[in-house]
């Protein structure tokens, strides 16, 4: 564990990074098109998007590495824009690892160190201490060819923790591990930087490991952050179809609004009626329409005679197994596209036959209104 | 001979015989050469008349050869340091930075490989006159830079690519100066191959003929030495054995360098994340 002064280092609130109208031009084309954004103090925080969002660019000028044609950025409170990465506060966990080949481990974790000139004691106990965090005791005189991927990426955050930085920036640190270690390594990080309190920002295209590892994401499309917010809020409240499409499945029903008001909107669908739900944060109306949306999962199969407050009847047309999940396609009359349900096997969805007719069960909560 | 067949398909007996006859012509004559410097008999012809060292135990005696063996080494060491200081320029910026004319440009650098090289001669020797330089040892450096840039180029370039551009970015994130990157992280990274080119233009520079012969005002290198040599048949069996040494050392030089260079392509392949 780092020796920091841990309680009082959770002020709440307390602005670690703040991102001014920062817009990054290469000629025409805008990387990063008037960004603003406050990340706290000890927060995990996610820049989530497609691949050429804006994510890394924007994760890079933090580092030092590119600097925006306008706007400001600031860490716990100093102007940075103009000073080298050798010379910010932060360090950085590249998607390749960048782990010095010609070092073994100790050397790459001390690397940053030497420059510190710090007693050789005091040296070693710091290299030490930060290799017993991410669980590499004892690996200290391993070649850097002799590691694998997931240890290589253990070397790379122990190299950037062990400078304690105020903030330590994640490049897709994940991307390039298989899927059961990936898991392993989001519970792992996460369990760290709540351990270290320093303020994390994790770079991703993977939903998922935003939703499971974050305090809030912002999520980027098209260099322009389209919403920031916790993750549950994201998934519940997304501001757009674009944002609710890259968290994960979502059935649209096309909405005409009859009424908006200062945090509730209400709609008229085809086959949910008429809907009042609460107005996403930041939700701005593109045009006279909007979209009701509801998730697969929120929608569930009524078996014989239950019943639900809202329901909806249709038709299954199609019927995918997953394991432990059935997707079921249900074409409801009056809807332009069929809804998508996800459903638990347990009750036995799985052996619903394509052409059954069912009833749907879904609470009013579950239905969210959003921008086209 | 196990080897050569291992690489050939079985049961195919004219490509096995191909391909010794395609080996054979290739290095048949180079092993002449020392056969034939161990002879006791002057003239070069078989049965040999018997077996002796002579030839070589001559060697330091001749107070010439030392000359153009000591002419030799200087205008290799400098042209080899010359060739690998501009290569290591040249290779950085060509694998490093994407800059209009940047293919051109690495085309006409390692375009000295497929010249003439008497032609080259002739013209550098045109350059110098015009220059008004006097020829000496000097103008053959100035050669022997040209045709060993391309050799330099080809190695560094091997050694600098493929670096991966985040370790320089990763020094520089944990507080290390651009000075400090480059001799902590670039530097140690590419040692290899500049040393590998060091050895590989050292090597070109070492039995350049014509670009000696053309360049050169009364100093002899070492291969002007031989071909002056030759027109005494007396001289032939000292110089079957000089060339014999020549052959063995460039043979050295250039497995090490080869070496180094693999050792140094290796060690900066992109780590790339590999699965656990």
């Amino acid at each position: 564990m780092l020796d920091r002064p841990t309680p009082d280092r959770r002020v709440p609130d307390r602005p670690m990074i703040e991102i001014r109208d920062v817009t990054r031009s290469y000629g025409a084309f805008k990387a990063l098109d008037d960004c603003s954004l406050t990340i706290r103090e000890g927060e995990f925080f996610s820049l989530l998007g497609p691949s050429g969002c804006g994510k890394t660019t924007l994760l890079r000028m933090i580092a030092g590495f590119d600097n925006p044609t306008s706007g400001t950025i600031a860490v716990d409170g100093q102007e940075m824009v103009g000073v080298p990465a050798n010379r910010r506060p932060t360090n950085m966990v590249f998607q390749s690892y960048a782990i010095f080949p010609h070092l073994n481990v100790e050397q790459n974790v001390a690397y940053g160190l030497k420059r510190l000139k710090l007693d050789p004691v005091e040296e070693k106990r710091r290299v030490d201490e930060v290799l017993a965090m991410v669980s590499l005791n004892g690996l200290g005189k391993r070649g850097a060819h002799e590691l694998s991927g997931g240890q290589r990426q253990r070397v790379a955050l122990a190299r950037a923790l062990v400078m304690r930085p105020k903030v330590l920036l994640l490049d897709e640190p994940l991307s390039a591990l298989d899927k059961k270690l990936r898991e392993q390594m989001q519970v792992e990080l996460r369990r760290l930087q709540q351990a270290v309190g320093i303020t994390f920002i994790l770079v991703t295209h993977d939903q998922y490991e935003a939703l499971a590892m974050s305090d809030r994401i912002a999520v980027m499309f098209g260099g322009r952050i389209a919403q920031v917010a916790s993750p549950k809020e994201m998934y519940q409240r997304p501001v757009n179809r674009q944002v609710a499409d890259f968290l994960g499945g979502m059935n649209f029903v096309k909405a005409e609004v009859v009424e908006e008001n200062g945090s509730s909107i209400t709609v008229d669908t085809l086959g949910f009626g008429r809907v009042t739900t609460e107005k996403p944060k930041a939700f701005v109306r593109n045009g006279a329409g909007a979209t009701l949306g509801i998730r697969p999962e929120r929608l569930r199969v009524l078996w014989d005679n239950a019943t639900a407050k809202y329901e909806v009847a249709g038709t299954v047309v199609e019927r995918h197994y997953f394991g432990e999940i059935t997707h079921l396609i249900v074409e409801i009359p009056g809807l332009e596209k069929p809804l998508s349900v996800t459903e638990t096997n347990d009750f036995g969805a799985d052996d619903i036959p394509v052409g059954a007719a069912i009833r749907l069960g879904y609470d009013r909560d579950a239905l969210v209104a959003m921008a086209d | 001979m196990t080897t050569l067949r291992r690489l050939l398909p079985s049961g195919n007996s004219w490509l096995t015989a191909y391909a010794f006859l395609y080996i054979g012509f290739l290095y048949l004559p180079v092993v002449f050469l020392p056969i034939f410097s161990i002879n006791t008999s002057a003239s070069p012809k078989f049965p040999l008349a018997g077996t002796t060292l002579q030839w070589y135990r001559d060697l330091p005696k001749t107070p010439a050869l030392i000359d153009a063996a000591w002419n030799s080494l200087i205008v290799g060491v400098s042209a080899a340091v010359l060739s690998t200081t501009l290569g290591i320029l040249a290779a950085r910026a060509i694998t490093r930075y994407r800059f209009p004319g940047r293919r051109p440009i690495h085309g006409l650098i390692m375009a000295p490989l497929v010249l003439p090289e008497v032609i080259v001669a002739i013209s550098m020797l045109l350059v110098m006159l015009q220059l008004g330089l006097s020829l000496s040892l000097f103008t053959v450096v100035l050669g022997h830079v040209l045709i060993c840039i391309p050799y330099s180029m080809s190695v560094l370039t091997s050694g600098f690519e493929g670096f991966d551009r985040s370790l320089e970015e990763a020094s520089a994130d944990l507080g290390e100066t651009a000075f400090g990157t480059f001799r902590r992280v670039t530097l140690p990274m590419v040692t290899p191959a500049i040393i590998s080119s060091l050895l590989v233009s050292f090597t070109i520079s070492l039995d350049d003929f014509i670009i000696a012969f053309f360049l050169t005002g009364t100093e002899a290198t070492l291969p002007i030495y031989i071909w002056g040599q030759l027109r005494f048949a007396a001289k032939l069996p000292g110089v079957l054995a000089l060339g014999t040494l020549l052959l063995i050392g460039s043979f050295v030089l250039l497995s090490i360098a080869e070496i180094l260079r693999r050792r140094a392509a290796r060690r900066t392949q992109s780590e790339g994340p590999l699965h656990a």
